[in-house]
């Protein structure tokens, strides 16, 4: 796996397939994992962790998952690399900011990435377009059995697998699902949704995880207990809450198309036209923008788009993937700019309009 | 009809709060709701886990100072070092902190008996008892949820599998 090659293309989790791919970007379970005989991160120095990470690597690159595994040492990358990853959701941001020796294992497809010491030895990931939880799960679990015939996990018979922070003990589980909710946003509803999920011990969070803002409309759902219900149980509920979130965000968009249609027929052509035309544009407008263009290409607003292009467009232009692409560094300024020339091109606006 | 509580408009919305356990009814017009509701703090505005996280342990242990000193035999890590990075040394300080951890586990999951995936390697009696734990914890939510059908077929099940075990000979 090359991974500026990889920068051509969108990624496993932005392919805009599978199960109600309109509004449900993707599908994500995550399992954390300890070795039984080592102290937690926390208490392990540096040859602690080279020890471990040396323990897992093994395993972890023979495990028979979709195709060839690429293990990356992410110590060894730079600073662009690991943003890269980070951009793409193959390695946490914890994970990128690290000392010590670490690495991660990429499935071919993207579906799979497997950290070792993160803030657990072991984070499993698995990823899929849409809304498909049940087949992470089944993938999840199976590479879970075949790494437990390598090594022993810590494990108490009352608080089931035990981790680095008590929030995750128990089954170790984290199920997210992340949604493209541009009408619940656009109307405010969304804050009913928020308190709803507060009741019932779910979090919410914008697209790149713990406290990053929920730019583009991008909305991560995923459960808070992690010790009690069963991971079935667990991913059941989420699934439920997920299906009415779905109902409730098509309701909006189809009663905003009949009382609205022209004021959002309106926004969603002046936020093309900005796109089509900008000379210089930030990460976070582009966001903005493309969510409210993707909403319009779901309801039949905009000709001539498909939505895989603006998923590819979400992901690359973000700084490192733009970067990638232009294969320079670029300062936040000079991004701007390349951002904007980019998104002119993948759009097709002719440039000489312009210039 | 109502009016609404903030300006002479119906009130169409009808919203209860729940606040540290006082409910506040409030009746309100469209306009008027969608701003309240634009206002109040949810989310991840308003709630950073790591705050939540120090609360909850703050909330879950009564004389701190003296539970701070304790430490775990096997890493050494303070229940104090514990607190402030909220990350614990090794396995073994779920039982070094065992009394400090379970009302902390209570607050944050609810339960604090795990019934989810068991490692292959565990024991075939430690298997059983986790169904029989999972038998029990259904057999709440369908009574909770007033489904007795499957409540009285979840007894039996339980039933069948408790004197299953009791009949089996000591080995």
């Amino acid at each position: 796996m090359d991974l500026n090659g990889l920068a051509q293309t969108s990624g496993e989790w932005l392919r805009g397939t599978g199960p109600e791919s309109d509004i449900v970007i993707s599908s994500r379970i995550r399992l954390a994992r300890n070795l039984a005989q080592f102290p937690f991160l926390s208490r392990a120095d540096d040859a602690g962790r080279a020890e471990i990470e040396s323990l897992l690597r093994e395993p972890i690159s023979s495990l028979p998952v979709d195709g060839e595994l690429t293990y990356f040492s992410v110590n060894n990358l730079d600073a662009l690399d690991r943003q890269f990853l980070v951009e793409r959701q193959l390695i946490s941001r914890e994970h990128a900011e690290m000392h010590g020796s670490r690495g991660v294992g990429i499935g071919a497809e993207e579906n799979v990435s497997l950290m070792i010491n993160e803030e657990d030895h072991l984070r499993l990931q698995v990823l899929r377009s849409g809304f498909a939880l049940d087949e992470c799960w089944a993938e999840i679990n199976s590479i879970d059995d075949a790494l437990e015939e390598h090594v022993t996990f810590a494990f108490s018979e009352q608080l089931g697998f035990l981790t680095a922070c008590p929030t995750n003990v128990g089954t170790g589980i984290r199920v997210s699902v992340m949604l493209h909710l541009p009408a619940l946003a656009l109307t405010k509803e969304i804050q009913k949704v928020f308190q709803a999920m507060q009741k019932m011990r779910l979090a919410v969070r914008g697209l790149y995880g713990e406290g990053s803002q929920a730019m583009g409309d991008f909305y991560q759902f995923s459960n808070q207990v992690t010790l009690g219900p069963s991971e079935q149980e667990i991913i059941d509920k989420l699934k439920e809450v997920v299906d009415g979130i779905i109902k409730y965000e098509r309701r909006v968009r189809d009663e905003l198309v009949v009382k609205n249609r022209q004021r959002l027929h309106d926004q969603v052509s002046r936020a093309y036209g900005i796109l089509r035309s900008a000379q210089t544009i930030t990460s976070e407008e582009t966001m903005h923008l493309l969510s409210s263009v993707r909403m319009g290409i779901n309801l039949g607003l905009v000709d001539g788009l498909e939505i895989p292009t603006t998923n590819e467009l979400f992901i690359q232009t973000q700084p490192a993937h733009l970067q990638k692409l232009r294969d320079e560094h670029l300062e936040s300024a000079e991004r701007n700019v390349a951002r904007a020339t980019y998104i002119r091109q993948r759009l097709g606006s002719s440039n000489h309009e312009h210039n | 009809m109502r009016k609404c509580s903030r300006c002479s408009k119906p009130a169409t919305l009808h919203i209860t709060e729940l606040k540290e356990g006082d409910v506040h009814a409030l009746h309100l017009c469209e306009a008027c709701a969608q701003e309240y509701l634009s206002n109040v703090e949810v989310g991840q505005e308003s709630e950073d886990p790591e705050d939540l996280f120090q609360q909850q342990i703050e909330s879950s242990i009564e004389d701190l100072e003296d539970v701070d000193q304790l430490s775990c035999p096997d890493c050494g890590i303070t229940f104090k070092e514990f607190r402030s990075q909220g990350r614990l040394g090794c396995p073994q300080c779920y039982l070094a902190f065992e009394n400090e951890l379970m009302p902390l586990l209570e607050n944050i999951h609810g339960e604090t008996q795990h019934t989810g995936k068991l490692p292959k390697r565990a024991p075939e009696a430690s298997r059983r008892q986790y169904e029989l734990i999972k038998l029990r914890n259904r057999l709440r939510t369908a009574v909770e949820s007033e489904s007795y059908e499957e409540a009285a077929q979840l007894r039996d099940e339980i039933q069948k599998m408790e004197t299953a075990f009791s009949e089996e000979p000591d080995k």
